[in-house]
């Protein structure tokens, strides 16, 4: 179900993460943890969502890290954060959801496999991670995320409304606001 | 049985945070007090209400703010949540008379023996300035709660939780 109450409070922009066709005719903005493992489970029902709607969906991503019940998770988005910087957000994105279960249990160390899978400029990338923009840049997307209502992760936001139930259900929803297109 | 409204005294109550320690609400006169009231322990930590509150302590400190959750399990039962998810705030056990903190606040779900998901936003005087009762299954997040608090005028608050205005907030 669509949640009314629960409204996109930061537009998409310039600034965000973005996969597909920048007018697509649904924008899905997914808050999301690293750690979460309702998040890793959600990673290849997004992907077949973009799939099976490609061309009219475009994804954005926004920090949504719970740290104190996942330790690791503001690491991992300062991580992804500091591989967009060398153009690897998505790449880094996804390898954090695939490899969830490997580089949770070790943290950090578990964390620098996926800095040598994108083949990351190492040195570049520690300098990165001591700038505060980084945490400021998490902190920002979480607390935007309070305000628009976000209660979970992964949380998805259809067309700037907060969608709560099954992928089965925001699938169809999803369709329904393709189909509705002129 | 309906939930306290806007503008009345919040009743008074004295609930066990652990075995041996009690929390009073008076204690906290001079503070804004949220106190969420919830069902169950051990809801999946994804979609944990009180872990995104935890995650908030400190913004809900910077706007003068104490949060107690309430439920009707007993005081193992929080420990044993409080430990796992680090709750770095009181769980109060609304456990013996069950449920009565929960119905002098007019939220107590007799149908399930449980508190419902209610919240409340209390100023420093102790009066009722906010609340809100949820559907069973529904997750308030806590926009309601930061909207509530910035509202207070002793809070003197332009929007500016969280951080600096800067380039994307104001997207």
């Amino acid at each position: 179900m669509i949640r009314d109450d629960s409204a996109l409070a930061v537009p998409v922009s310039a600034h965000d993460h973005i996969q597909g066709n920048p007018h697509a005719v649904v924008t899905l903005v997914e808050y999301g943890d690293f750690q979460c493992p309702d998040c890793a489970m959600a990673y290849p029902l997004v992907k077949r969502l973009q799939h099976r709607y490609a061309g009219n969906l475009r994804l954005v991503f926004r920090h949504f890290p719970l740290s104190q019940a996942h330790p690791c998770a503001q690491l991992a988005a300062e991580l992804a954060e500091a591989a967009a910087i060398q153009g690897q957000f998505w790449a880094m994105h996804d390898w954090l959801h695939e490899h969830q279960d490997e580089w949770a249990a070790d943290g950090r160390t578990g964390l620098e496999a996926g800095v040598r899978a994108l083949r990351l400029d190492e040195h570049a990338l520690a300098a990165t991670l001591r700038n505060p923009d980084l945490a400021s840049h998490v902190r920002r997307d979480f607390m935007g995320g309070v305000r628009s209502g976000v209660n979970g992760t992964p949380n998805f936001y259809v067309n700037g409304y907060l969608y709560q139930g099954d992928f089965n259900a925001l699938t169809h929803a999803i369709g329904r606001v393709i189909a509705r297109q002129p | 049985m309906t939930i306290l409204a806007a503008g009345t005294v919040a009743p008074a109550f004295s609930l066990h945070s652990t075995p041996d320690q009690s929390v009073a609400l008076k204690e906290f006169r001079g503070h804004n007090v949220i106190l969420a009231f919830y069902p169950a322990d051990w809801s999946p930590v994804c979609s944990d209400q009180l872990a995104l509150y935890n995650e908030l302590l400190d913004e809900f400190a910077r706007l003068n703010a104490q949060l107690l959750a309430i439920s009707v399990d007993g005081v193992w039962s929080h420990a044993a949540l409080a430990r796992e998810r680090q709750y770095q705030f009181p769980l109060l056990s609304d456990f013996e008379p069950k449920g009565e903190v929960a119905r002098a606040y007019g939220i107590y779900d007799a149908e399930h023996g449980v508190a419902g998901r209610a919240l409340f936003m209390l100023d420093g005087d102790g009066v009722i300035r906010w609340s809100h009762l949820l559907p069973m299954g529904l997750n308030p997040g806590a926009a309601g709660i930061v909207n509530a608090l910035e509202a207070l005028p002793a809070n003197n608050i332009q929007k500016t939780l969280g951080a600096p205005a800067t380039d994307a907030w104001e997207a």
